[in-house]
């Protein structure tokens, strides 16, 4: 499955049995400097568009939402001291992993999603 | 319909995120980012467009007596070219705004206004008016630039001779051409560094702008937005009209007790504050102990006794710590006392801190 991506500016891909997810490129670009997040636990249960970790730029904070139902396989630490690797590069500084997805919000492909975020500027 | 000030071409070609703020299209940030924009101000020069602020003259036989009887802080005595910081009460002893006050001329003073209150101001005042005495509020003609940070001042100097420069904090100088532009110029700021507010006609500040730009390059200068106007003014332990003060909180509760000058002979809102005695809760330093950021809103707790409120918090840009501004009971005011922040269901444990949160750099 190729990146999908969410309104609330998440992106997914799969990646074997797991699901990966971070947020947006246009979405670290409307955050600005992140500085902090806050990080679920390997194990959590997360439903399909509620917040499941935020974010914190120097500006605000932000929730994050989760693409899918499911269970939180793996966290990347790294960000709980390098936040900013997100500013650097979203699609590779992803937040979590899920595993046993059901439901999911309503994702989009990248044509889709470049569209809506063109309507939205 | 937002108004944009003289700047705005300029912001949008130097990639500003514009964002409406008290009325106007400012940039929030340029593309450099808040972090950056603070850290060059903390360790250089930033340039800041704050023609959104107001500017109000009064001007007239009776002008002294009439700021006498709208400021807490006393004006009297005060040289022409000099400036004074004060609160603008209400009959509660509220604060209606807080503004810089500069002396003119004998019989003429400037008050620079919070843009969100500025509508506000001139109804009160133009109520509180007595004597022999005009106001004129000339926010509209007027632009205004800040440059601060520790290299302000040799940047200021490539375009100015260094006699015009006022040499004191809270000291200007008037009808002084900066890059040919005839200028006012303060040593005053909001940022706790050194620096100057550069008032000119709007036609003129796109010429000001572009040549400080220019000059200061090579020191490092750029473009600063709204949000580190934010940062700096909170690690500097500044507090802001909206966050740490309004129409309900008193000078004293916000800490300005050096700006209220109860003995002065009668100005709006003191026989309120003599009414009110000592204030029961008290404006704030505080540092979250571990991570995460408190923000404004949060309820602060000591147990289960709720002991105050936050109003404004961020993450330090230069200690990387995280930061805030809170009101609490006077009680739990005491530097070192520990306490809990309620962020959105979760509980930050915090310590009230002295400020500036940031000592100034040399």
């Amino acid at each position: 499955m190729s990146r999908k991506y969410c309104k609330t500016h998440e992106w997914v891909q799969k990646e074997g049995n797991l699901y990966v997810v971070g947020i947006t490129d246009y979405a670290q670009e409307e955050l600005g400097d992140i500085v902090f997040m806050n990080l679920p636990n390997v194990g959590d249960e997360v439903i399909a568009d509620e917040p499941f970790a935020d974010v914190e730029s120097v500006k605000a904070v932000s929730d994050i939402l989760s693409p899918y139902t499911g269970r939180i396989a793996e966290v990347n630490e790294d960000l709980l001291d390098r936040p900013e690797l997100i500013n650097e590069d979203p699609y590779k500084a992803w937040i979590v992993k899920l595993e046993d997805v059901s439901d999911s919000a309503e994702l989009m492909g990248e044509a889709e999603y470049l569209a809506f975020i063109e309507q939205e500027g | 319909m937002c108004k944009k000030t003289p700047l705005y071409n300029e912001h949008v070609a130097h990639g500003g995120k514009m964002v409406e703020f008290a009325g106007y299209l400012l940039p929030v940030q340029y593309p450099h980012g808040i972090i950056q924009e603070h850290l060059a101000v903390r360790q250089g020069c930033g340039l800041f467009d704050v023609s959104h602020m107001g500017e109000i003259i009064i001007k007239g036989k009776q002008a002294l007596e009439n700021i006498q009887n709208l400021f807490c802080n006393n004006m009297e005595g005060m040289a022409i070219g000099r400036a004074r910081y004060s609160p603008m009460l209400n009959r509660q002893g509220g604060v209606v705004d807080d503004v810089l006050v500069y002396r003119i001329d004998e019989d003429e003073y400037w008050l620079i206004a919070n843009a969100a209150n500025k509508d506000k101001d001139v109804s009160w005042i133009k109520a509180h008016l007595f004597g022999d005495v005009q106001m004129s509020d000339v926010s509209d003609k007027i632009a205004q630039l800040a440059l601060q940070g520790p290299l302000s001042k040799k940047i200021l100097n490539q375009l100015m001779n260094e006699e015009d420069i006022p040499a004191k904090n809270y000291t200007f100088t008037n009808h002084v051409k900066v890059a040919g532009v005839e200028c006012l110029v303060s040593r005053t700021g909001y940022t706790g560094e050194l620096g100057y507010e550069l008032y000119m006609r709007g036609e003129d500040a796109v010429q000001v702008m572009r040549k400080l730009l220019e000059v200061g390059k090579p020191h490092g200068l750029i473009l600063c937005g709204l949000g580190a106007r934010d940062t700096l003014r909170l690690e500097a332990g500044m507090p802001l009209y909206g966050h740490e003060m309004s129409d309900e909180i008193t000078p004293l509760e916000a800490g300005l007790a050096p700006f209220v000058k109860l003995d002065k002979p009668g100005f709006i809102g003191l026989e309120a504050l003599k009414e009110k005695g000592e204030p029961n809760r008290i404006r704030v330093g505080l540092e979250v102990i571990g991570k995460g950021i408190v923000r404004e809103n949060c309820s602060l707790y000591i147990g289960d006794r709720r002991v105050g409120q936050s109003t404004s918090g961020t993450m330090s840009p230069l200690t990387k710590k995280a930061i805030a501004m809170a009101f609490v009971d006077v009680s739990a005011s005491a530097i070192g006392t520990q306490m809990e922040a309620d962020v959105r269901g979760r509980r930050l444990p915090v310590v009230v801190v002295e400020m500036p949160f940031s000592k100034r750099s040399k």
